[in-house]
Formats: C-alpha cells, structure tokens, sequence
C-alpha cells in the first residue's frame, strides 16, 4: 500500500457543488496527476464543513491548512505552492471580517471555537461514500455495543437518561418514545427516519446525509433493537438528490459488510431499510402526515391519539425520529448517557444544528452546546450582521416560530426558554434579519408559505391562513384599517386555537410575534391613523397591542 | 378479489405520450415486490418518464392500479413535487427560501417574470423555458440563487438576469455550459 503524506478535503455538500466544488475536485486530480504526485496526496470528497459563506471550502491535511472559497482557477497554485513547495497560500485563507488577520487553521476561527459537534461530528472529515472511513471513526462500533452487550432495555434506559429530545423540533424525550414503542406487543413493528425536511433556509438534516449517512442507518439499527422492529423507513425529500445517491450507496455498503440484513455482528438481529421518497409537502413533517404519505396517500395528518408507537405505519407501533435526534445516537451508547447530560441546560441536553443564514456573515451550519445564547451564535460564530448594518430580529423556529429581537439577544437556547418568548426551537432553522427588512412582509411571507402548505384537512387551517394571508395583503398594500388589524390578532389566536396538527397551531406564530415586538410597523402601514414610526406616540399602544 | 394486473388496461396512446413511455411505466410497475402504497413512487417514475403527469396517465395509472382516478388526482395535486402541465426544455426554479427572500428573492422572480412575461409554474410561448418558485435547494450561502436545469446561478444581481436567460437562447438543449460565472 502507498503511503499517502497529505489528504486534501473538498467539501462536496450541495452549498459548495453549487460554487463548482466539483471542478475544484477535478482540477486537483488532475494537476496532482500531471505533476506526479497523485499516489502521496489523497482527494477525499467530504460532505458539508458547515462554513458555506466562505466555500468551496478545501482543508490540508496533516497541515491543518483550511482556504476558502477555492475556485477551479486557483487549484493550480495550491498544488504547485502548498503540495510541493510546502508554502502556504495566503490569499485563499479565511480573513476575519473585522480587521485583517488571516486565519490558517479550522480550530483558530472564531466560526469553529464555540461550536461542539456531536451529531456532525464527521461531516467535511470522511467521504461518506466509503463505509471504511466512518468504521475507521469508530462506526458501527455502537451497534456492536448495543447488539452483544446490552439489552434493549439497557439501551433504552441509556438514552433516557441521556435526556436527549427530539431535534426536529417537537423536543418529546427520545428514550421514551423508544419504551412506548417497545411496550406494544406486535410481532411486527418499525422505525423510521424523518428526513423530510421542509423549513425553507434550513438544510441540517440534509448535511448530515450527504456527509455522514452511515451514522443515521447505525443509529436507527440501534434503535429497531432498542423497540423489537425488523424494518426501518427513510422517508426523504425527492428534492435532495445529492443526499438520496448517498444514503442508497451507504445502504447497499452496509448490507455488503453485513451491518443491515439478517443476523447482525452474528446476533439473531435481522434489520433492514428502505428508502421512500416525498413529493414537496411541509406537513409530511408532521409524524402521522408523513405515515399517511409513506402508505402511498395524500400526507394529511390524523388525530393523535392513538399515536404512532401504537398504531403506525400500516397499523402497526412505528417510532418516528428526526436525521439529528438519530445522529446523536451512537455517541451516547459509546460515551454514555453520563458524559452527554453533562452538556446543555437543565432540561435540555446536548448539542442543536442550526442553519445560520440571512443578514449574517457567517452563513452556514453551526452545531453549539444547549444554553449558548442567541448573541453568540448571531456575533461570536455568525460574525455580526452583514455589512455593518444594524441587527433587527431572528427569527427560529421557520415558519412555525416566531421573532427574537435585541432585547431577546441573551436568552440561552433551549427548548423551554425559546417556547417561553413566543419563538420555538423548531428543527433548526436561524434566520437573521437587519434593519432594512420589513417585519410586516416577513410575517406576510412566511405565512404565505403556511397557506400554500395548509393540508386543507382542517377548517380553521384552511381557511384561517387564507384570510389571515389576505389581511396582510391589504394591510402592507397600505388599504387597510385598525379593525382590519384587530381582526388579523383575532384570528391568528383562532387559528393557533383550533387547527388540527402542528403546522395550523404555529402557522399564526410569525404573525403574533410580529405585532408583539414591531407594532409601530403594522401601524406605519394603517391608512386611518398618521404615521407613528419614529415618533413614538404609538410606544405605549404597542406595549398594550399584544400579550 | 380480482388482482388489479388481471384487468386488461390499454394505454391511451398519442402523440405526445408514446407507447414506448407506457412500456416503460409498465415494466416498472410489474416489478414492484408490493402494489400496497406505492402510488406515489409510482407517480415519482411516471413524472419521470413523461416529464409530467397529465390526465390520461393519471387514469391510466388508476386503471392498473384498480384504484380511482379521483385517487390518484388527490396525491398528484397534493403534492408540489408532481405536475400536470408539460414543462420547458429548460426549467428556471428561483429560491423562495427565506434565507434567499431576506436577500431579495422576491424581486429576482419578479424580474424573471418580466422578462420571460409569464408566471411561475407557467411555460414560454417558445416552450423554452418553465418558470417555477421553489422552497429552499439549500445553498443559501449562495443566497439569492437560481437554478437553471441543474445549474446553480449563486448570489444573483438583477442586473444579471439577461445574461443568465441569453445563454439559454440559440442553444440546443444540454449544451448549456454557461458564462456568467
């Protein structure tokens, strides 16, 4: 075997393919080829290093050499002055938006410092098209734990005392889930894996199955264990193409080395996993919607209960967990239930992928400990507001959550203290918004994509959002009243009250969040009273407006 | 019970949707290990094959099924994924995501619109172009982004928009290896 001196990383995550990632790739291989150097340096395609700003993003290894934004162009010179010369090219190194230091190594950025990556613990580290490489991390090393020496009461007891909570957003703790599940008597029983991730602007999900597939399919074999099911589920966007051809060369790759498939590290365990492919609706988010879809039928969600874990997926106990919720999995049976509840806050534990992007610097996916507040994950990783413009909202939680503003800059994150502020934890997605956006046509277009996305099972859903739609309409066409306003606040809360599943009772959030914090902005839009913006004679209105 | 392969289906064959097309969609269905459920994998390959999904093989698909058509209409209009109406040689998808509506997403479909004098989800007159708005293909790093075909256009100026339509005109459809960026 040739010894290879240096790897050379190419992030391969749908960001930077789309910043011609993959020339870069080509480039490198074959300048390397005609230098003579392709045997001692490796290319490795790596999925998402989570820095997406600064991509195509390409790190040196063992140099701990990180450039950024790499086009097809410069891959000539870093070969010729970095590979073989062992100069580094400064050009092509991350510079801090404030001031000029350049930054050559991943662990100095202050985007990398405060991070601690649990569930992408391997993502822009392996090629997750090459099974070895996630074994060689200690993959699959989990399974063989939970498999020979735990029973699946052990394991179950594992993760609940972990206290480790759904990530998708609902926040239901895992471990339980698994013991409601394994409770049901049924011979037959399955597990499946939400991957239809529809919040637009967040893709967490997504960059965990293009850069580390095999440790969701791990994870969800520990779980069939854990539960007594035979047959897990995918259910995936059509629209990740990139995370689909990985996912089906990872399970093909696991059944080859036995991992899926009948008797599992030689134990009487038999599991294995098919893929199901949605077709673009956001409630299939929403667990029965997303059985209901996977049975070959409009995604609509039914009344809960009985809920999934005990009558499922063709009637049978089905536990339904997140991408992220399952990445978190084999760490916790390898470290321990110990070593992971000593991460977060009180009653959140571990680590949250965010999706950071909008008016920020730093656009790209952070994973951060439970109980970093907002100001760090917006000034510290994210690196302020683009352009030096003035920080106005975030807004987590997409479309089900609401608006955070200044004020709200310090509130550490967990699931309980974001619910507590009228915003939500949600799956993952943390948009950020600067002065010059208006919180009226914010509300106005995430609620059109909740209108457009109401199943129409429900009345107070259906025809809720749609009125509320044509409220704002009118409201920043400037045609609109202060009774038009109040009948926008009456409604969201009748719709928030009364609708069927998740997405009508958050649907309304962005709406309420909205007139809570940026009143005077409603206000500035309403033909029968004067302008009040920057005047404040509407202050104490809007401190009254809206509980 | 009469198994649904047992009753004889006959394809509407037309111009536009080729016996070939039916075959294909046939042998697909035939080597599916279960019919239970797999109406909206099957609209998948359907949507495939024929680029779109009109009324014929909507019934068709009802027919080989046994199910009714009102069915098979239900999933294929409740889901965005699947369309009923043919779609250009090239498919011009704008982010609507909000990372890239926060950087003025809204005012590039605008702009395409104009230019193209269609809405979305609407095909050019010339049948070159298919104009859609699409939530989120995750580059939003990239924000504003357009897609042309599987091409990806990152942080788009307006001012831009001409150029990325003109490098579509006069070609021939795959060689669209392009110049802006």
């Amino acid at each position: 075997m040739t010894r290879v001196r240096t790897n050379i990383l190419v992030c391969g995550g749908t960001g930077c393919l789309a910043g011609e990632s993959e020339k870069v790739l080509r480039n490198f291989e074959l300048i390397l080829n005609a230098r003579g150097y392709g045997e001692e340096v490796k290319l490795i395609k790596t999925g998402c290093f989570g820095f997406c700003e600064q991509g195509p993003i390409v790190n040196i290894e063992p140099d701990d050499i990180f450039y950024v934004r790499v086009k097809p162009k410069d891959v000539r010179e870093i070969v010729d002055e970095h590979i073989i010369k062992g100069r580094i090219v400064e050009r092509l190194l991350y510079q801090e938006p404030k001031g000029n230091e350049k930054i050559s190594k991943q662990e100095n950025m202050p985007f990398y410092k405060k991070q601690l990556r649990i569930a992408l613990r391997n993502c822009g580290l392996i090629n997750p098209e090459d099974i070895y490489e996630y074994i060689a991390l200690g993959g699959y090393e989990a399974l063989g734990k939970a498999l020979t020496q735990m029973t699946p009461e052990q394991v179950i007891e594992e993760v609940k005392k972990s206290g480790l909570r759904g990530r998708g957003g609902g926040g239901f703790p895992t471990g339980v889930k698994w013991e409601i599940t394994k409770k049901q008597k049924n011979e037959k029983k399955f597990i499946i894996c939400n991957a239809d991730e529809g919040d637009p602007g967040a893709f967490m999900d997504r960059s965990i199955l293009e850069g580390d597939p095999h440790s969701v399919l791990e994870a969800m074999a520990i779980g069939a264990y854990a539960i007594g099911a035979h047959k897990g589920i995918i259910y995936i966007r059509a629209e990740y193409p990139l995370a689909i051809s990985r996912l089906n060369k990872a399970i093909d790759q696991a059944r080859e080395l036995g991992l899926l498939g009948d008797n599992i590290f030689g134990t009487d365990f038999n599991f294995d996993i098919q893929i199901k492919y949605g077709a673009g609706a956001f409630v299939c988010g929403e667990e029965t919607a997303l059985i209901n879809s996977c049975e070959g039928r409009r995604g609509e969600p039914d009344y809960r209960p009985p809920y999934p874990s005990e009558d499922g997926f063709w009637g049978y106990p089905t536990n339904v967990n997140n991408v992220e919720t399952f990445s978190n999995i084999p760490p916790i049976i390898i470290k321990g239930s110990v070593w992971f509840s000593s991460i977060g806050t009180e009653k959140s534990k571990g680590t949250k992928v965010f999706a950071l992007a909008g008016k920020i610097n730093n656009v790209g996916l952070v994973e951060v400990p439970m109980g970093t507040t907002l100001r760090e994950i917006i000034y510290d990783i994210g690196g302020g507001i683009q352009g030096g413009k003035k920080f106005k909202a975030v807004q987590t939680g997409g479309p089900s959550g609401g608006v955070l503003t200044e004020e709200q800059l310090n509130t550490p994150i967990d699931y309980e203290s974001l619910t507590e502020k009228g915003s939500m934890m949600g799956s993952g997605g943390m948009i950020v918004m600067d002065e010059n956006d208006n919180m009226v046509k914010i509300a106005k277009f995430y609620l059109e994509f909740t209108m457009d996305e109401s199943c129409g099972r429900c009345t107070p859903c259906r025809i809720g959002t749609k009125r509320m739609y044509e409220l704002l309409n009118k409201i920043t066409a400037k045609k609109a009243t202060m009774a038009d306003l109040d009948a926008l606040k009456q409604l969201a809360y009748m719709v928030k009250g009364s609708s069927l599943c998740g997405l009508g009772q958050t649907a309304p959030n962005p709406v309420i969040s909205t007139m809570k914090y940026f009143w005077d902005e409603y206000l500035a839009f309403i033909k029968d009273i004067d302008h009040p913006r920057g005047e404040g004679k509407y202050e104490a209105k809007n401190k009254a407006g809206i509980k | 019970m009469t198994k649904p392969a047992e009753i004889s289906v006959t394809a509407p064959v037309s111009e536009h949707l080729p016996k070939e097309k039916f075959d294909e969609l046939d042998a697909f269905i035939n080597q599916l290990e279960t019919r239970e459920g797999a109406l909206i994998e099957i609209l998948h390959k359907a949507q495939n094959i024929f680029g779109y999904l009109p009324r014929d093989v909507q019934l068709y698909i009802a027919r080989k099924l046994d199910i009714p058509g009102a069915e098979v209409f239900g999933v294929v209009s409740f889901y965005s994924y699947f369309t009923t109406k043919p779609r250009g040689k090239h498919t011009i998808s704008v982010c609507m995501g909000t990372a890239c509506f926060v950087r003025g997403a809204d005012r590039i479909i605008e702009r395409f619109k104009e230019k193209l004098g269609i809405e979305s989800n609407e095909i050019t007159e010339d049948g070159l172009f298919t104009l859609k708005d699409v939530r989120c293909i995750g580059a939003c790093g990239l924000a504003p982004v357009v897609m042309v075909d599987d091409k990806v256009y990152g942080r788009v100026k307006e001012e831009e928009i001409d150029e990325i339509i003109n490098s579509f005109r006069g070609k021939k459809g795959g060689e669209n290896e392009n110049k802006v960026h």
